[in-house]
């Protein structure tokens, strides 16, 4: 492919130098199909059941989820653990990470502001706020 | 694979380092640069996300997420975006060995479900709104619109993205520029497939289930 030390382009598959044994694309794809629906599959059935604990619904479904998001970026996107993947995925390691700052962050402080700014009718009474 | 057994396998002195080497090839430096920009679209969701979190429960009397949903419609939309995201990926293998026949099926088939998807999007937003439920009915909604239409719009510009790549290809044939921004169109294709992910674990499963 290249004769230097280079990254590979994300998207694109590994060649042949660094993996012993190389599976082909169409192999690959297939494999993240079917995977995928099987994920898929199962979320659809874990919201819809009623012989699991209706308290872990919601953590088994985005377990379910974060689950068949690595399948699409492992099968469909071809991001490895080589070394000549190590760009792409430090990129999406940063990415990832403000991803949970933003998405927990903005969780963490609107429900924390809800319970503050919630005042019982005595207090605001007392302190002469209307209602 | 370990990743020093990896690097172990490649012959070291035989390749010169990526810094005597001089800037990598146009592929990988539009592949990254694309990349980038997909990681700083996902942010951008990440937000939409959070404030469809806040708002999920601010239905203000009006219809929540369980009178709204049709599961079967939900599953048929991932089904299409799923199988889409397949083919799409069947279709860079055929770019990759100057399939010209097989590359304008898979984009066909891509197109093909791609369409359906939207569609069917088209027609809930459309029954939803027929009902009363529109954007300034709530908050709750206000959120819903934002963030599933948005990623009906980035399916929007894909599929005019795809036609345009099919006319490129049509016309200038397996240019290297063609190459690199077909590479772009899959890898935005996927991603799109993976936002969808959370949107119908986040936004339909987990809004149905009690």
């Amino acid at each position: 492919m290249t004769d230097a030390r280079y990254d590979l382009a994300p998207g694109d598959i590994p060649s042949e130098e660094i993996q012993a044994w190389a599976p082909s694309g169409a192999l690959i794809y297939t494999i993240g199909l079917l995977v995928a629906l099987i994920l898929t599959a199962t979320s659809f059935w874990v919201a819809n059941t009623s012989l699991l604990w209706p308290g872990g619904v919601g953590l088994g479904l985005a377990v379910l989820a974060v689950a068949q998001m690595g399948i699409h970026l492992v099968f469909f996107l071809h991001m490895t653990t080589g070394p000549d993947s190590t760009n792409n995925i430090l990129a999406l390691a940063f990415g990832l990470l403000i991803v949970f700052v933003v998405v927990a962050g903005t969780m963490w402080i609107m429900a924390d502001m809800n319970q503050n700014m919630m005042m019982p009718p005595a207090a605001a009474m007392s302190m002469g706020i209307p209602r | 694979m370990n990743v020093a057994v990896a690097i172990d396998s490649v012959p070291q002195a035989a390749l010169p380092s990526a810094s005597e080497a001089g800037p990598a090839p146009k592929r990988i430096v539009v592949a990254y640069g694309f990349w980038i920009f997909l990681l700083s679209d996902i942010v951008m969701f990440a937000a939409l996300f959070a404030s469809y979190a806040v708002l999920v429960r601010a239905t203000a009397g009006g219809p929540a997420g369980a009178q709204l949903f049709n599961q079967r419609t939900v599953a048929i939309e991932t089904a299409c975006l799923l199988v889409s995201s397949y083919t799409c990926g069947l279709m860079s293998l055929a770019i990759s060995s100057r399939n010209r026949l097989g590359v304008y099926l898979g984009a066909l088939v891509t197109f093909v479900l791609g369409a359906t998807f939207l569609a069917l999007e088209i027609r809930e937003f459309a029954s939803m709104i027929a009902i009363g439920a529109t954007p300034e009915r709530s908050a709750f909604l206000s959120a819903f619109f934002t963030l599933v239409g948005c990623h009906g719009l980035h399916v929007t510009l894909g599929l005019i993205w795809l036609v345009v790549m099919m006319v490129q290809v049509a016309v200038m044939g397996f240019v290297t520029s063609v190459q690199h921004r077909l590479l772009c169109f899959s890898l935005f294709w996927h991603a799109l497939d993976i936002v969808w992910v959370g949107i119908f674990t986040v936004v339909y499963l987990m809004g149905v289930s009690p």
